[in-house]
């Protein structure tokens, strides 16, 4: 291909005569072609030519911390972006341990995209606060707005929700997955204009009021492109296979709930609906579903790629015998009250599986506790060998069995494993945990994201940096015996994007061993470590370049610096800080 | 104002969910001891840690585990296990219900608009639930027989056991029945004479 070729033939250094003889025009034209950011970035790296016609070209930018750049720098840089994807707060704030009003707010992107992007299309938001007066100045400033996805996000409420259906002409998307939404009422559901037919992807599963059914009805009915719907829990059986008539070229579908509660005669309908249903590859909800009405799905579960029962407390055998329909899985989420007996058969009937997630039914421990333990998860991956992506809530492991999960799958990209008893050791031989993560790191070349537990000594650290040289995300609590773990991390591992650390020995030598590193990493988080407020000013100090946030805790030591957040930002200091968030 | 009550509700969960090691008191004292017993375990968690990597044999992390046993069994860490919240709400209830000390179900009928919820425990017999039904939901249970169900009346009381099986009330001895069923359903009709045969 010719501008490969080009590439090839001429140096960085010879970037004039590659201008002369290489329109820009067709430089773009090759370029729209490339979507990845990644790549991207790495043509925007090649000369200054390259980079002005990237940036031209590009359509949507992704950015993984809204507070590593400013609005303003982002559409300076892009000037024809429609696409826009932000990540706002740390991850941990999903465990509570961000206080709220801590900051991520939209409104000041919303406000300079306003001005530059009035073509803006796509909105997709993760752990950013938006409130309702953003929402319905986002349905207002955008004409053309098509797509938003709101993922853990905080600050808005159903009002905000019926100020997009009301004024997006031509939505196409609205994913409300997963928020802290104050839900006061369904009726933004019929706010959609009579005349709105452009909707293809709906999702409210998560929502807790009721919607107006026949407003839905009637909004499915008349959208004829839509291929994605997820109801929540009040939409009942009955309902549900009425919307299923009207929509049954669906790909993927949120039932809401499952409760068996029909008649002999509404029982036969429902089936008859699942059994139109050909092109499903996602489905989820089934709240309350129990084995009665399990088998009017086993039709609808041919072409199944996705199943996630996340939100069913399955037993095993109704588990095992759904499973039995849906031979194509490639990604399942499951509960763990299906226990290893259903494991078993996810590794008896789902050769193709490449992630498995097993969330715990009863966290707390306020009940008789069963769950899945290291017999599941062995089960599985002798059955399925092609698992990559595994995310394993149980309260019992041990090394041997890591061993030999990896020894069969050698292929994980993701192995995220909570033992969730903090710093339980291997409840056989009462050894640390160490061997498994080993085995982890030494067997899986691949391996991108990892999350460990249990009891963990230095020893763990060692191996990861030493091994594992494609780590981009790792996260660690209750582990580790001193700061040699973390100093291990941050010179082992080359590719370490985020770093996300609680309850850890690590003190201010671990911190400072990395400080030229945090600049080539997105972010890192420790609380509850052994951090001070002298070795976070150090750092301060040291790397102007880094935004190194603390945030002290009531009653705590004064020098103690109870959560750290240092990340990386062209946009300098946050001028949004609350009080409680001490730039240093 | 919106917002600041969505705030305000996280924290009241967050309350509600976390047990507290202090007194019962004022919020200072509260959070003080919450975070006073996080910084006890956060000290006692590492010297084990510290002692199994130094030595690294079996008796000595049980020896560190009994020296520094955690306050009570069931204090929750903040933000752990790692579940989100949304997780934590669905799910807390179902569990639960069956292990406080009232055994509560639920009680559909086909045809009603919403569901009741008895206490098992308060019952005697089969005699005494059968007439708390009766009055609940107005209607007519016929006579039980082992040979021909509930004759009599076009309603007949069914529950779904462990196994997921739905079962004629009745049956099973009271004991049984009361510790096997998770939920009740008065079918009605067709169904009702066919069952077993029906679904």
């Amino acid at each position: 291909m010719d501008p490969k070729r080009k590439k090839d033939c001429h140096d960085s250094g010879e970037s004039t005569r590659v201008a002369s003889t290489f329109p820009d025009e067709v430089l773009e034209r090759v370029l729209a072609l490339v979507k990845s950011h990644k790549d991207r970035s790495s043509v925007s790296l090649v000369c200054k030519d390259w980079y002005d016609a990237e940036r031209w070209s590009r359509t949507h930018v992704f950015i993984g911390n809204c507070y590593s750049v400013s609005p303003e720098i982002v559409v300076r840089r892009f000037p024809n972006v429609r696409s826009v994807t932000l990540k706002g707060k740390p991850r941990f704030s999903d465990f509570n341990l961000v206080p709220p009003n801590w900051g991520a707010d939209i409104r000041c992107w919303l406000v300079v995209f306003a001005a530059k992007y009035r073509c803006l299309e796509e909105l997709r938001l993760k752990r950013m606060t938006v409130s309702d007066e953003s929402l319905e100045f986002l349905a207002l400033s955008f004409p053309n707005f098509k797509a938003l996805l709101l993922h853990s996000c905080d600050g808005f409420s159903t009002d905000g929700l019926a100020a997009i259906a009301t004024h997006c002409k031509n939505l196409t998307e609205l994913n409300i997955q997963e928020n802290d939404i104050y839900d006061k009422s369904g009726c933004w559901l019929s706010c959609f204009p009579e005349n709105f037919t452009s909707l293809e992807v709906l999702n409210f599963a998560y929502l807790n009021n009721d919607v107006n059914f026949e407003a839905l009805e009637r909004l499915v009915s008349r959208c004829k492109s839509l291929n994605v719907l997820k109801v929540n829990k009040n939409i009942t059986l009955e309902q549900l296979q009425r919307l299923l008539i009207c929509a049954p070229k669906l790909t993927e579908l949120g039932t809401g709930s499952f409760l068996p509660e029909l008649t002999d005669r509404q029982y036969s309908e429902l089936k008859r609906s699942f059994s139109i249903c050909s092109n499903l590859n996602v489905l989820s909800g089934l709240s309350e579903a129990t084995a009665l009405y399990l088998p009017a799905l086993y039709p609808a579960c041919t072409n199944l790629t996705f199943l996630n029962l996340s939100d069913a407390a399955l037993q095993s055998e109704e588990f095992a015998k759904l499973l039995v329909h849906c031979p194509r899985l490639r990604r399942l989420w499951v509960l763990d009250t299906v226990e290893d007996k259903g494991l078993e058969a996810v590794g008896s009937n789902c050769p193709l599986l490449e992630e498995l997630r097993v969330f715990p039914s009863d966290p707390y421990e306020e009940g008789i506790v069963h769950g899945v333990t290291e017999s599941g998860f062995i089960a599985v991956s002798y059955g399925c060998r092609r698992l990559h992506y595994v995310l394993y809530f149980c309260r019992q492991m041990t090394n041997a069995a890591v061993e030999t999960i990896v020894q069969n799958c050698p292929d994980f990209t993701h192995f995220r494993l909570c033992i969730m008893t903090p710093c339980q050791p291997d409840y056989r031989t009462n050894e640390p945990m160490d061997k498994a993560f080993c085995a982890v790191v030494k067997t899986c070349t691949k391996l991108r994201r990892l999350a460990v537990s249990g009891l963990l000594t230095d020893m763990t650290f060692e191996y990861i940096g030493k091994y594992a040289k494609n780590l981009e995300t790792l996260s660690v609590a209750f582990a580790g015996s001193s700061d040699w773990g973390m100093q291990c991390v941050l010179g082992g591992c080359r590719k370490l994007r985020k770093l996300e650390i609680r309850d850890c020995p690590f003190g201010n030598a671990a911190l400072l061993s990395g400080f030229e590193k945090y600049e080539s990493m997105r972010s890192l988080w420790m609380s509850d470590c052994k951090v001070t407020m002298n070795g976070c000013r150090f750092l301060a100090k040291e790397m102007p370049r880094l935004n190194v946030e603390v945030m002290k805790e009531d009653g705590s030591d004064d020098s103690q610096a109870d959560k750290v957040y240092v990340y990386r930002s062209v946009a300098g200091p946050r001028r949004d800080a609350p009080p409680f968030v001490l730039t240093l | 104002m919106e917002s600041k009550v969505a705030y305000e509700n996280i924290e009241l969960n967050l309350k509600a969910t976390e047990l507290r090691l202090g007194l019962p008191g004022t919020h200072d004292s509260q959070e003080a001891s919450l975070f006073g017993a996080r910084n006890n375990n956060k000290r006692q968690l590492s010297d084990t840690s510290k002692e199994c990597g130094s030595k690294g044999s079996a008796s000595d992390a049980q020896h560190a585990d009994d020296h520094e046993t955690p306050p009570p069994a069931k204090t929750q860490i903040v933000g752990w296990p790692p579940v989100r919240s949304y997780r934590k709400n669905n799910l807390q209830p179902k569990k639960s219900e069956a292990e406080a000390s009232g055994i509560y179900v639920k009680v559909s009928m086909d045809g009603a608009p919403y569901l009741r919820k008895i206490d098992l425990r308060i019952y005697k017999g089969y005699p005494e639930l059968l007439k708390a039904l009766e009055n609940i939901f107005k209607f007519t249970i016929g006579e039980y027989s082992e040979r021909d169900g509930y004759k009599g009346s076009e309603y007949a009381p069914t529950y779904e056991d462990k196994d997921g099986d739905w079962m004629l009330v009745g049956d099973v001895p009271w004991d049984m029945f009361m510790t096997s069923c998770k939920r009740l359903r008065i079918m009605k009709g067709s169904e009702a004479r066919g069952l077993g045969g029906g679904v």
